[in-house]
């Protein structure tokens, strides 16, 4: 029964490795030379395994006294063919003065079972269809690495190759690090745009997917500001270039993305720290098993040493003992969650800072430009005589003359061209408003102020913002309440952050108290401070580091724009809406590439799946380790399942950690 | 100054112990070894020939992880 499992076993990684070179023919595959050959390896010495069980002991007999050291003779050659690779990297590793590698481990391990077989001239086959499984296992291990690493590497993959630049009237391929600043370069549709720039000729759509996870295409006309990365999609576009390559912004988060898994978490620190002690450890309790249990039966019980089977224990609890699946499979889960959240438009500038994030339990808000879209708007129109538009109208071309952010406002929001004929007698009432003829009558907009001033009743407004109080030919209008813009989803993303165990939200604004209390209301924010200075926000998130408890880590969100000190304060600082603003990426932990609040939630969602499958990996590798161990010291499992249980772990292992990658039904 | 060199490892493991050989090499400030990207970052201290530097950290690597390969 068993031989004829074991022959299964060995039938198979024939037929695997068969299909699996095949595979590797076709240039797609991604298999490096060196994991051919030793595929190929890997095939003969199977092939040769198979016959010479096939053959099986009694056909070597027939040759006499001399049969037996021919078949160990083929035995050997096919353990060299699979194994002299590992016997002379632990070699190396002795001369070396690093003994206790894995290499180290399965040598002895191997060595041992052979001499152990030449010793009762019994099976050889355990020992090399350890190595066999080890070097499978090996492979697999590289191979699927390998292929990750290019997944998640493609995901990231917005390097541009080439510019182009006219020249002579003939389009001329060039290194975008030979462009200078201020050269004209040429992006076709399917190309991507290589260095930043204005657009100075041509219309297109960009497909902006690569940076920001964003599917929705942005159009772009000569003046427009363009930065790369995009993918042009549509038409061809002249760009004069405002940055060097190496400035620009797919560079720049190259460069972020790439340095990313070089910033360690505490759990690869432990991972590295572990892996260097838990060695050795093994070895000597390896060594324990083969010595102390014969000695304490041979003087204590006095009973037959049974070296043998207790040699054979301690070999099998070396194999059995190899750390591949945790070294390999950490690394792998924080790269792949830091690729998947790439994808998502959310840049994490490193391992630990995925970490910290996932423990994130209060969420800091600078208000205007991350809650709000930090521009003003007609947010409302009240207790208006005529039409909202035409309100709107005159209250623009009575302040047409102003430079002022509300009257801008008021300006875009009328949309059209101001024709200044249509206005004269402009009178500026400094800090009240402006009374003016507008199409021959008088209109007065300005405050509550400028209303008493004119003799006009006015009604006040319960609204937060600025207001602006209308009246034509001495006749109250109604008023205009001008305020910045909630976004769209900053609701739904407080609710979310509580959602995934954000036990606090904080606001901090330099607005004025009232227009505060409003919008952390319509949000649900639990915490406000207003009129903040910007030293005062960095005071007041020094306080909250202080209150909340040691483990629960607090993160600001800000846009980057004025608030690089406390970005740098807080256990962990986010930017949004980061697209070409260089201070942002650089004093940021995290990056969000979109300006959309319910990125915020997302990314702790990514970092929390991330985190959990990193622990499920520790427990899994370390609690499947152990059980063998101990089974194996006990005598209840064999090299066979001990190899088994080393390459089955690291192979789940290494499966687990590139679910980290998806992260869309987040 | 601060390089990148390309590099080739198979192990994760293996990469760790080819960042410690290379911090220890002298002339070198600090050094990375990124698996991921497979890439190696090092930080060459004041008035160091890279060139020197790096055929030193080569030679370290080589001798921690046979199989590795730093393409200068």
């Amino acid at each position: 029964m068993q031989e004829m499992i074991e022959s299964g076993l060995l039938m198979a990684v024939a037929a695997l490795s068969v299909i699996l070179l095949l595979i590797g023919q076709r240039p797609s595959s991604g298999m490096t030379k060196k994991q051919k050959i030793m595929l190929g390896r890997i095939l003969t010495a199977t092939v040769l395994l198979l016959a010479l069980q096939t053959l099986g002991a009694g056909f070597f007999d027939r040759l006499g006294t001399a049969g037996r050291w021919v078949r160990l003779g083929f035995y050997l050659a096919d353990y060299l063919i699979i194994g002299y690779d590992i016997l002379k990297k632990a070699y190396k590793g002795i001369r070396n003065g690093r003994v206790f590698d894995e290499n180290f481990l399965m040598a002895v391990a191997t060595i041992g079972a052979l001499a152990l077989a030449v010793y009762e001239n019994g099976d050889y086959l355990e020992s090399i269809a350890v190595m066999l499984f080890y070097q499978v296992g090996e492979w697999f291990q590289s191979y699927a690495v390998g292929k990750s690493r290019r997944n998640i590497s493609d995901l990231m993959d917005i390097r541009p190759d080439y510019a182009n630049i006219a020249a002579d009237g003939k389009l001329e391929q060039v290194d975008p690090e030979e462009v200078e600043i201020g050269s004209i370069i040429v992006v076709q549709p399917g190309e991507k745009v290589p260095i930043d720039g204005v657009v100075t000729e041509g219309v297109s759509t960009l497909n902006t997917a690569a940076l920001t996870g964003e599917s929705l295409p942005r159009d772009v006309k000569a003046g427009d500001e363009i930065i790369s990365g995009c993918i042009n999609m549509t038409g061809v576009l002249k760009i004069r270039t405002t940055k060097e390559f190496g400035e620009s912004t797919a560079s720049k988060i190259l460069d972020l993305v790439e340095n990313a898994s070089s910033r360690k978490s505490r759990s690869e620190n432990f991972i590295s720290r572990f892996a260097k002690i838990y060695t050795p450890a093994v070895c000597y309790a390896a060594l324990a098993l083969a010595v102390l249990p014969p000695l304490v039966r041979m003087l204590a019980l006095g009973l037959d040493g049974g070296w043998e089977t207790w040699i054979y224990r301690a070999l099998t609890f070396l194999v059995a003992s190899c750390p591949c699946a945790l070294v390999i499979s950490i690394p792998l889960s924080f790269f792949a969650g830091i690729g998947g959240a790439g994808k998502a438009g959310i840049l994490i500038k490193g391992s630990n800072y995925l970490e910290t994030l996932s423990k994130t339990r209060v969420v800091v808000f600078d208000k205007t430009g991350t809650l709000t879209q930090g521009v003003f708007q007609v947010n409302g129109i009240h207790h208006n005589q005529l039409e909202n538009a035409k309100l709107v109208e005159y209250a623009a071309l009575a302040e047409s003359a102003s430079s002022h952010p509300i009257s801008k406002s008021l300006q875009k929001a009328y949309g059209k061209e101001i024709d200044r004929s249509r206005v004269c007698d402009i009178q500026e009432l400094s800090g009240n408003g402006v009374i003016a003829r507008v199409d021959g009558h008088t209109v007065a907009a300005g405050n509550d102020k400028l209303m008493r001033y004119i003799g006009v009743d006015y009604i006040d407004c319960h609204s937060v913002g600025t207001i602006i109080h209308m009246a034509i030919d001495q006749e109250y209008a109604g008023h205009i309440v001008i305020s910045d813009v909630v976004k769209p989803t900053s609701r739904q993303a407080i609710r979310l952050l509580k959602k995934v165990g954000v036990e606090n939200t904080v606001m901090l604004t330099g607005d004025t108290s009232q227009v505060a209390q409003q919008v952390s209301r319509d949000l649900g924010i639990d915490q406000v401070y207003s009129q903040l200075l910007p030293g005062d926000k960095v005071e007041k998130v020094e306080a909250l580091l202080k209150e909340k408890p040691e483990k629960a880590k607090l993160a600001f969100v800000g846009d980057g724009i004025n608030d690089a000190p406390v970005l740098g304060r807080a256990d962990i600082g986010i930017a949004m809406g980061a697209m070409g603003s260089d201070a942002a990426i650089e004093a940021a932990d995290v990056v969000l590439m979109d300006d959309d609040p319910m990125q915020i939630p997302k990314a702790i969602q990514i970092s929390r799946k991330c985190m959990g499958i990193v622990y499920q990996n520790i427990v899994l590798a370390i609690g499947i380790k152990l059980i063998c161990l101990v089974l194996v010291a006990l005598g209840m499992a064999n090299m066979w399942l001990a190899v088994f249980a080393d390459v089955g772990v690291m192979i789940l292992a290494v499966i687990n950690a590139i679910r980290a990658l998806s992260v869309k039904n987040l | 100054m601060k390089k990148t060199y390309k590099i080739e490892v198979d192990c994760a493991n293996c990469a760790n112990l080819m960042e410690d050989a290379a911090r220890k090499t002298s002339g070198v400030q600090n050094a990375t070894v990124n698996f991921m990207t497979q890439k190696m970052i090092v930080e060459f201290a004041e008035g160091q020939e890279p060139a020197a530097v790096m055929a030193a950290v080569k030679k370290a690597c080589k001798k921690v992880e046979p199989d590795c390969e730093i393409f200068l």
